[in-house]
C-alpha cells in the first residue's frame, strides 16, 4: 500500500525533470543497444570464422601415424633390462596407414553416445598434369553424404553438385585455387597422376573453395571409391576416421580414451586447432570489455543526474523527512527513480540492439572464400540480451544507490532553517 | 495526570562547538498540557528556533530527555522518530515548503500515505474537509507552486493536520505573510485549539501576534525566563 505512494513520488519527482531522466534513460539504450549489436556482430564473426576451420574438421580424427615403433629389440633383451639402452636415428619400419577392422571401430563408434557421426576417408598423393607442368595436389576420398552432414561440406562447394562425386564415376570436385590454374571448367576431363606412376583421367564436377587459398590450390575431393582406385587398394581401405562429437570440449578427454582403445593414433580438435580458439576467445574479451566500458559509462550518467535532481529537490526531501517520511522511504524513492531509468533503458536498448543487428545482417557482404555468406554474420544470442540486461540493473542500481543514500541522510534542519 | 501532558522537556542542554563552544540551550525544562496554545518568544539568536528543532526530533544532538505523548524519544532510531513525528506532530514553516510537483490535495495527503491508516478515498476525504475548514477547499487541484503566499500556508496548514497530531509546531508561520493573511492564521490556530482540542507551540519574533496567545514561554541567551 505505501510502496504505490513512493512510487507516486519517485514518478512525480521524473517527471518534474523529465528531459534529465529520458536522456539518462537514452543514454542507458544506447549503450545496451551498442552492447548487444557489438557482441552479436562480433561472435557472429568470430562463429564464421571459427566455422571455416573448425566445422571441416573432424572433432578427432583417428589414424596411424608412420613413426619408429617406441619399443625397440633391445628393450625386450633380458641381457640388457637393467641399463639405460639408447639407440640413435630410429627409422620407422614399412607400417601401413591403413587402419585394420575399420568397420568394427566404426560400429563400435556409431554406438557410442558421445559420438554424433563417423565418416571414414582416404587421402592420396596426386599431380595434376598441366600440359607440361606438374602441380602438387592431394584428393581426398570422402564419403560424401556423411561429410556433407558432418562438416558442411555442402557450404564451401562454390560451383557444381556435390552429389555428382558418388553418381559420376571417376569425378572431383576440384579446389578453387587448382582449378583457376588449369583454366578447368566444370565439365572439363583433367588427368593426375599418383604417386606410383599411374595416370587418370577425371571429370571435374564441382568448385571447392575454404577460404584459404594455400589449401584450395591443393586439395580437391574425390569419393572415396574413385580414391581407392586411384591408390589401387582393396575396397575395404581407410586411413582416417573422423569423428564429430555431441561435445566439442570433450575431444581432447575422449582422443586420449580411444587411442588407448583401439591403439590408434588420435588427434583432438583443440590440439590441432589451438590458435582459432585463442584468436576468437582475445576477440570476445575485447568486444565485452568495450561494452561493459559503455555500461559503465552510461551508470555515471545517471549517477550523475540523481545527483543533480537530489540538489535540486532538496526541499522536498526535507519536507517529507520533516513530514515524517523515514530516510529508508526517501532512498527508495531514489533508488526506485534510478531503477526505472535503467530497466526502461535496458529493455528499450535489447529492442534497438536487436533492430541494429538486423540491419547489420542485412547488410551485403560478399567474401570471394565465402561462397554461401552474402551479408554481414550476426549471432543472435540470448545470452547477449540476458548479460547485458542484468548488468545494466545491477549498474543503475549501484549508481542510484550512492546518491540515494545522500538523499536519505539529507538533515531536513538544516536545509528548513537554512532559508 | 501524565495523559493531560502533550509534550515535556526536561532540563535539555544543546552546545555548538565550531568555531568555539557556545551553549545554545541551558536546562530548559518546561510542560506542555493538551489544548494549550503557546508561543516561544526571544531576540533573534536567543535559541528559539533550535528549541524548536529539538522538540520537533529532527534535531538530535543534544542532553536532556524528550517525551511526547509521554513517549520517551531517548534511543530511538531515525525510524522510530520519523514515524513519531508522523503521527504525533504538525508542522507549519516560515516558508511553506509545499512539494512544487503536487495538487494542494495531495500535499496535504503526503503524511497521511505515510501514515497509511485510511483508504486513499478516506483521507482525500479528510484532506478536502482540511481544505475547507481553511477556505481554500477551491484549490484543491490546483499545483502547488500556483498558489499565493497565504494560500499555501493554510495548505501547510491543513497538511500539518491530516494525522490528527497531538501537537502542531509552528516555526514563524506568520513570518513571511502580510498582515491580513497573518490575521487569518491566527484565528485559525486559535479555532484548532478552543474546538479541536489541538496542542499548538509557535516559535515567533511577532510580539503582537504572541500577546494573543494564552501561554508565552520566554527565551533569553539559551535559558527560559519567563513560563
Amino acid at each position: 500500500m505505501r510502496q504505490k505512494y513512493l512510487i507516486e513520488i519517485a514518478n512525480a519527482l521524473m517527471l518534474a525533470r523529465w528531459k534529465q531522466t529520458l536522456v539518462a534513460a537514452i543514454g542507458v539504450m544506447f549503450s545496451i543497444s551498442l552492447f548487444v549489436t557489438l557482441l552479436g556482430f562480433m561472435e557472429g564473426l568470430n562463429k564464421l570464422l571459427d566455422g571455416m576451420v573448425i566445422n571441416r574438421t573432424p572433432h578427432i580424427r583417428l589414424y596411424n601415424d608412420i613413426q619408429p615403433s617406441p619399443v625397440q629389440p633391445i628393450d625386450l633383451s633380458k641381457n640388457y633390462k637393467e641399463y639405460y639402452n639408447i639407440v640413435r636415428s630410429i627409422k620407422p619400419a614399412n607400417t601401413r596407414k591403413e587402419i585394420y577392422n575399420f568397420q568394427e571401430i566404426i560400429s563400435r563408434l556409431r554406438n557410442d553416445n558421445r559420438v554424433e557421426g563417423v565418416a571414414s576417408k582416404i587421402t592420396a598423393q596426386v599431380f595434376y598434369n598441366f600440359g607440361n607442368i606438374d602441380l602438387n595436389g592431394i584428393i581426398n576420398g570422402i564419403e560424401v553424404e556423411k561429410e556433407v552432414k558432418l562438416f558442411a561440406f555442402g557450404d564451401y562447394i562454390s560451383a557444381g553438385k556435390f552429389l555428382d562425386l558418388e553418381t559420376v564415376s571417376n569425378s572431383i570436385i576440384l579446389g578453387q585455387g587448382a582449378a583457376d590454374v588449369m583454366k578447368a571448367n566444370l565439365g572439363d576431363i583433367i588427368s593426375v597422376t599418383t604417386t606410383e606412376g599411374e595416370q587418370f583421367s577425371l571429370k571435374v564436377v564441382g568448385f571447392f573453395q575454404s577460404g584459404m587459398a594455400e589449401i584450395d590450390k591443393v586439395q580437391s575431393y574425390a569419393s572415396i571409391k574413385t580414391t581407392r582406385r586411384l591408390l589401387g587398394v582393396k575396397n575395404t581401405y581407410v586411413s582416417d576416421i573422423q569423428i564429430k562429437l555431441e561435445d566439442l570440449d570433450s575431444a581432447p578427454k575422449l582422443a586420449l580414451e580411444y587411442e588407448k582403445f583401439f591403439k590408434l593414433n588420435a588427434e583432438d580438435i583443440q590440439t590441432a586447432n589451438a590458435q582459432f580458439e585463442t584468436g576468437s576467445g582475445v576477440r570476445s574479451i575485447i568486444s565485452y570489455a568495450v561494452g561493459i566500458t559503455l555500461l559503465i559509462v552510461s551508470g555515471f550518467g545517471i549517477y550523475n543526474i540523481l545527483n543533480m535532481l537530489i540538489y535540486e529537490k532538496m526541499d522536498t526531501i526535507a519536507i517529507l523527512k520533516a513530514t515524517g517520511f523515514a530516510g529508508s522511504d526517501v532512498k527508495k524513492i531514489f533508488i526506485f527513480i534510478s531503477m526505472s531509468i535503467g530497466i526502461s533503458g535496458a529493455v528499450l536498448g535489447a529492442f534497438l540492439g536487436f533492430l541494429m543487428s538486423l540491419g547489420i545482417d542485412a547488410i551485403p557482404f560478399s567474401a570471394p572464400s565465402l561462397p554461401k555468406v552474402n551479408t554481414y554474420p550476426i549471432d543472435y544470442g540470448i545470452e547477449y540480451y540476458i548479460i547485458a540486461i542484468i548488468f545494466a540493473i545491477a549498474m543503475t542500481f549501484l549508481a542510484g544507490w550512492m546518491p540515494a543514500k545522500k538523499a536519505s541522510n539529507v538533515d531536513p534542519v538544516i536545509i528548513i532553517r537554512g532559508k | 495526570m501524565k495523559e493531560k501532558i502533550a509534550l515535556e522537556a526536561r532540563s535539555i542542554n544543546k552546545s555548538f562547538y565550531k568555531p568555539v563552544r557556545i551553549d545554545v540551550l541551558k536546562d530548559i525544562t518546561f510542560q506542555l498540557n493538551k489544548g494549550e496554545y503557546a508561543s516561544i518568544i526571544g531576540r533573534s539568536g536567543s535559541g528559539k528556533s533550535t528549541l524548536l528543532y529539538i522538540l520537533s526530533t529532527m534535531d538530535t544532538d543534544y542532553s536532556g530527555e524528550l517525551f511526547i505523548d509521554g513517549i520517551t524519544t531517548k534511543g530511538k532510531t531515525d525510524k522510530e522518530l520519523a514515524a513519531i513525528r508522523n503521527e504525533k506532530i504538525g508542522f507549519v514553516f516560515q516558508f511553506h515548503y509545499l512539494l512544487p510537483e503536487f495538487s494542494a490535495i495531495k500535499n496535504v495527503m503526503l503524511p497521511g500515505f505515510k501514515l497509511n491508516k485510511l483508504s486513499h478515498e478516506e483521507l482525500e476525504q479528510n484532506a478536502y474537509k482540511l481544505l475547507e475548514t481553511l477556505g481554500v477547499e477551491k484549490l484543491a487541484n490546483k499545483m502547488a507552486y500556483k498558489l499565493s503566499g497565504g494560500e499555501k500556508q493554510r495548505v501547510a496548514i491543513a497538511r500539518a493536520m491530516i494525522n490528527d497530531p497531538i501537537i502542531i509546531m509552528c516555526d514563524e508561520p506568520t513570518g513571511n505573510l502580510d498582515r491580513k493573511n497573518a490575521n487569518i492564521v491566527f484565528n485559525i490556530f486559535k479555532e484548532l485549539t478552543e474546538t479541536h482540542n489541538k496542542t499548538l507551540l509557535v516559535v515567533t519574533h511577532d510580539l503582537s501576534f504572541a500577546r494573543k496567545t494564552r501561554r508565552i514561554i520566554e527565551l533569553d541567551d539559551g535559558r527560559i525566563i519567563s513560563i
